[in-house]
């Protein structure tokens, strides 16, 4: 069985925060192993922390293409399945196709992106781990999530770091 | 000069998550009065559908009247929401920022509001699934070629387009009223934050979004009116519908009414829920600036279109517009139509003190939009209701009280959205104001210090 903990330490400016997740760091902790929470968006790397890469622009292009191919299979398929020939013209006609094609192409690369969005970024998230309601006021949540061996010294660390408070989060008991 | 509060994040959340979390005592009374006005419109409703449609004023030739006027206008409405939050994200515009959610909420309701309009026009609303490729035991399947199929197509991708859009960017508000509620709200509000945490990666994949689908939900925005321009312009047996400008003149006519309608909300914004601290005078007068554009690129197509129409100089079409102007009631109403939509607002809009004042733009706005459901009117019935060759039926149009009635329902039920929203979700959005707190810094220009912004 292995478990692992969390620790939140709470900052009130982004300068102690930074210096925080230097120690961190330092301390010999991945990052994987660290977060930053803020209740609000700052510059990238503002913190010292690596750039997050993900995959969300291949997302709204699969969409794309799943719409298109819904709309040509509504708008030929029903045209098809019921073939009335008006005026010797063909049954298939394009333009009235393409508008609703258009729409299809636009509606899945939307959907996509959306899912995309809420995939990427991890969520839904079950449980909320180390986290305190005062992030959304202001203050810098630094957490790090770790073995129970490891999460003593990573307390340590932040304690240091002279946060505002300091606290346990959940424990989590994986099985293998 | 710039105005800027500078509000701690803790103060940013008290404001705007007061009346979300608490009720306001203007509020009851407010949904009350427009619930009361919505229900005796469906009571309308109900008779409508008890009776059939020989209780409006829609009878041969003129078979579209006020309910199709209402619905081309809430499809105009519903174009400022996201036109303004879109591309003022795109262009990373500051003044956006307290705007934006009013905007894309106002969207959502103005969309609802014009598709209730199908269903009151309809004689048997039952079977507007037969819209869809639903049909499978009779095998008839609809008609493609038919712009009614078109618009629903158009008109379900920009809702459903909207809906995602306004969740997306309200799920970190999500979390900062989650973590402020307590009780049955707050397992409401942590089920619909989905987890959010404020993690970089949360945080870089929600600047990502907003541009993105941004991006994405302006083509839908242009489709969607130009389809329902189609609607008229692709009949080729109605003088003043057949016209090859209609989608570009509807977009932009969409755009002025809608714009309007955001500074309309804007200064409710700053009236009942006192958000004059975020919403400043220089918002509105930045959406002053930006509506003396829109309206005199509205007013240019407008000329477009009579120009073109009159430059051949058809004599069905020149007694088609001697009916809009010089004809009982039309002409009246053609005089309104041009001195509230244009006439009187922009040369009021040239003075700063109006554009920074609430009231001036209040007034103006609504006056935009008193002009601009008459435009729709105008297009529609004297179109319709003017004799034409080979045409057997003579007919004036004058609307029922069950239009009437339903019409002004349509307006107590976008009241009652924005306002029922409002109560739930925050309608300001707190993380893009906490965000344009820390990106902005004072710079030394001389002696004085001046408000600047940072942006990524």
């Amino acid at each position: 069985m292995i478990s692992s903990r969390s620790v939140i330490a709470l900052f009130k400016d982004v300068d102690s925060a930074a210096d925080a997740l230097d120690a961190v760091r330092a301390g010999g902790f991945e990052s994987d192993e660290y977060e930053i929470l803020t209740g609000t968006p700052y510059p990238e790397g503002a913190f010292g922390e690596d750039e997050p890469k993900h995959g969300l622009y291949r997302y709204p292009l699969v969409g794309a293409a799943c719409g298109f191919i819904m709309g040509l299979i509504i708008t030929a398929g029903t045209q098809l399945a019921y073939p009335l020939v008006t005026g010797g013209k063909p049954i298939l006609s394009v333009p009235p196709m393409s508008v609703i094609m258009y729409e299809g192409t636009m509606l899945g690369s939307i959907i996509f992106t959306v899912i995309g969005v809420i995939i990427e970024s991890r969520l839904p998230r079950v449980f909320m781990g180390a986290y305190d309601t005062r992030v959304t006021e202001g203050y810098i949540g630094i957490t790090v999530t770790t073995s129970e061996e490891k999460i003593s010294k990573a307390e340590e660390i932040l304690k240091k770091t002279k946060p505002e408070d300091l606290k346990r989060g959940w424990e989590q008991k994986d099985f293998d | 000069m710039q105005e800027y509060s500078y509000a701690s994040d803790k103060e940013i959340n008290k404001s705007l998550l007061k009346d979300v979390l608490g009720m306001p005592k203007w509020w009851l009374a407010a949904f009350g009065s427009l619930l009361l006005v919505w229900l005796t419109g469906m009571g309308a409703y109900g008779w409508e559908l008890n009776q059939g449609m020989g209780v409006t004023g829609v009878n041969r030739p003129v078979y579209w009247g006020f309910y199709i006027t209402n619905f081309v206008f809430w499809i105009g409405i519903s174009h400022a929401g996201i036109m303004v939050s879109a591309i003022l994200r795109l262009t990373q515009a500051e003044w956006r920022r307290p705007v934006t959610r009013a905007a894309e909420v106002l969207t959502l309701f103005s969309l609802i509001a014009a598709l209730t309009n199908i269903a009151f026009h309809v004689g048997r609303p039952w079977r507007l699934y037969w819209i869809g490729p639903y049909d499978f035991s009779r095998g008839i399947w609809p008609n493609i070629r038919s712009p009614f199929v078109w618009d629903p197509s158009a008109v379900g991708t920009y809702l459903i387009g909207s809906t995602l859009f306004v969740f997306i960017a309200l799920i970190p508000d999500l979390a900062a009223a989650r973590d402020r509620a307590t009780g049955f709200p707050r397992k409401i509000y942590a089920v619909l934050s989905l987890g959010f945490r404020g993690t970089p990666r949360q945080w870089k994949l929600q600047a990502v979004a907003g541009i993105l689908l941004s991006a994405l939900v302006l083509p839908v925005f242009v489709s969607v009116h130009s389809i329902v321009s189609w609607d008229f312009a692709v009949s080729i047996g109605v003088e003043g519908w057949h016209s090859t400008i209609f989608a570009p003149y509807f977009i932009i006519g969409a755009i002025h009414s809608g714009v309007s309608a955001v500074a309309m909300l804007m200064a409710l914004m700053v009236w009942l829920w006192k958000w004059d601290k975020y919403i400043t005078p220089d918002h509105f007068d930045s959406i002053g600036r930006l509506l003396i554009i829109v309206a005199t690129t509205w007013f240019f197509f407008f000329a477009l279109e009579w120009i073109f129409a009159l430059y051949t100089m058809e004599s069905a079409e020149i007694a088609l517009r001697e009916w809009q102007i010089f004809k009982n009631p039309m002409g009246p109403l053609f005089l309104v139509f041009m001195i509230t939509s244009y006439f009187i607002p922009v040369p009021a809009w040239l003075f700063k003190k109006v554009r920074r004042s609430p009231m001036g733009m209040f007034i103006t706005t609504i006056l935009v939009n008193v002009g601009m459901w008459l435009e729709r009117f105008l297009i529609i019935v004297p179109s319709l209701q003017r004799r034409s060759p080979l045409e057997f039926d003579w007919g004036s149009y004058a609307p029922s009280i069950v239009e009437i009635l339903l019409v002004t329902s349509t307006f107590a039920f976008v009241g009652m959205g924005v306002l029922l929203f409002a109560k739930v979700f925050p309608l300001v959005p707190i993380f893009d104001m906490k965000e344009g707190v820390r990106l902005r810094d004072e710079i030394q220009v001389g002696r004085r210090s001046v408000p600047a912004t940072i942006r990524e």
